[in-house]
């Protein structure tokens, strides 16, 4: 475990390229994207609706990508010690989270270190999320600053 | 969401890390950039058809973090208009400010829109 101050900010000096920062499973389920739904006002129905999904052609109910991202993001924003340090976050939608009835879909996130600017006292983790051993998200890269 | 740091959930926590009060998840902004995004979509001039967007990209880039009790106000303005293999990409820019018009967050979103099959 990583050295911390009492900022609750990781040890950035004893932190290299390509360590990993963070790592999570999520399990996704119906009731998850019912409650993101809710929460983010997106009621697009192939994130609820088999029917519907099923009609314009996709393989299934698909997470929210928005969801997808959001919780991709949690890790690291637990690694930096405060989500207001996440200072930019981007990431390409390269594949779409099917989420079953039953069993829901499991998510998992890890996160490493791709650039460290010790001067600038900030970092680029780079993110890996997969589901179904794919990778759902491309190019996602958040800026953490400890500035 | 997900979000489980007392820094988004709990103000005394938010105010012991320096905050003015509970902030927003990095993700947030959506919510806002969402009502510029409709607008968009739903002027008959834009020529957009709802039926066949996809959302390719996303970035959210931070001046501020959004915390609560901020009024915010957003503009979209459209960057780039793409055509490739038959798909139309748009990328749209929402720069989201504060009472004050001070700079908090740009967010960006590429949209596919998927042609004629």
């Amino acid at each position: 475990m990583a050295e911390r101050s009492t900022s609750g900010a990781p040890d950035l000096t004893a932190l290299s390229v390509g360590d990993e920062v963070a790592q999570a499973e999520h399990l996704i389920t119906r009731d998850s994207l019912v409650r993101y739904a809710g929460a983010s006002g997106d009621f697009n129905p192939i994130h609820y609706r088999d029917d519907v999904a099923e009609f314009v052609g996709l393989p299934g109910v698909l997470a929210h990508g928005m969801l997808t991202m959001g919780i991709a993001v949690q890790t690291v924003v637990d690694w930096a010690g405060d989500p207001a340090r996440v200072v930019d976050y981007q990431v390409r939608f390269t594949r779409p989270v099917v989420v079953d009835r039953n069993d829901g879909a499991t998510l998992s996130v890890s996160a490493r270190a791709a650039v460290v600017e010790l001067q600038n006292h900030r970092v680029r983790v780079d993110i890996i999320a997969t589901f179904n051993g794919q990778t759902v998200l491309g190019k996602a890269q958040a800026w953490v600053s400890f500035a | 969401m997900f979000a489980t740091n007392p820094i988004n959930l709990d103000p005394e926590a938010a105010r012991a890390a320096g905050h003015a009060d509970v902030v927003a998840p990095p993700t947030f902004p959506v919510v806002v950039q969402e009502h510029t995004l409709a607008q968009l979509l739903g002027d008959a001039d834009a020529g957009i058809d709802f039926g066949r967007v996809v959302h390719g990209d996303q970035r959210f880039e931070y001046t501020r973090p959004i915390v609560a009790g901020d009024e915010l106000t957003a503009r979209l303005t459209v960057t780039a208009v793409k055509t490739l293999g038959g798909n139309s990409m748009v990328t749209a820019a929402t720069e989201i400010s504060d009472a004050a018009g001070e700079h908090v967050v740009t967010a960006t979103s590429t949209l596919v829109v998927r042609g004629d099959e």
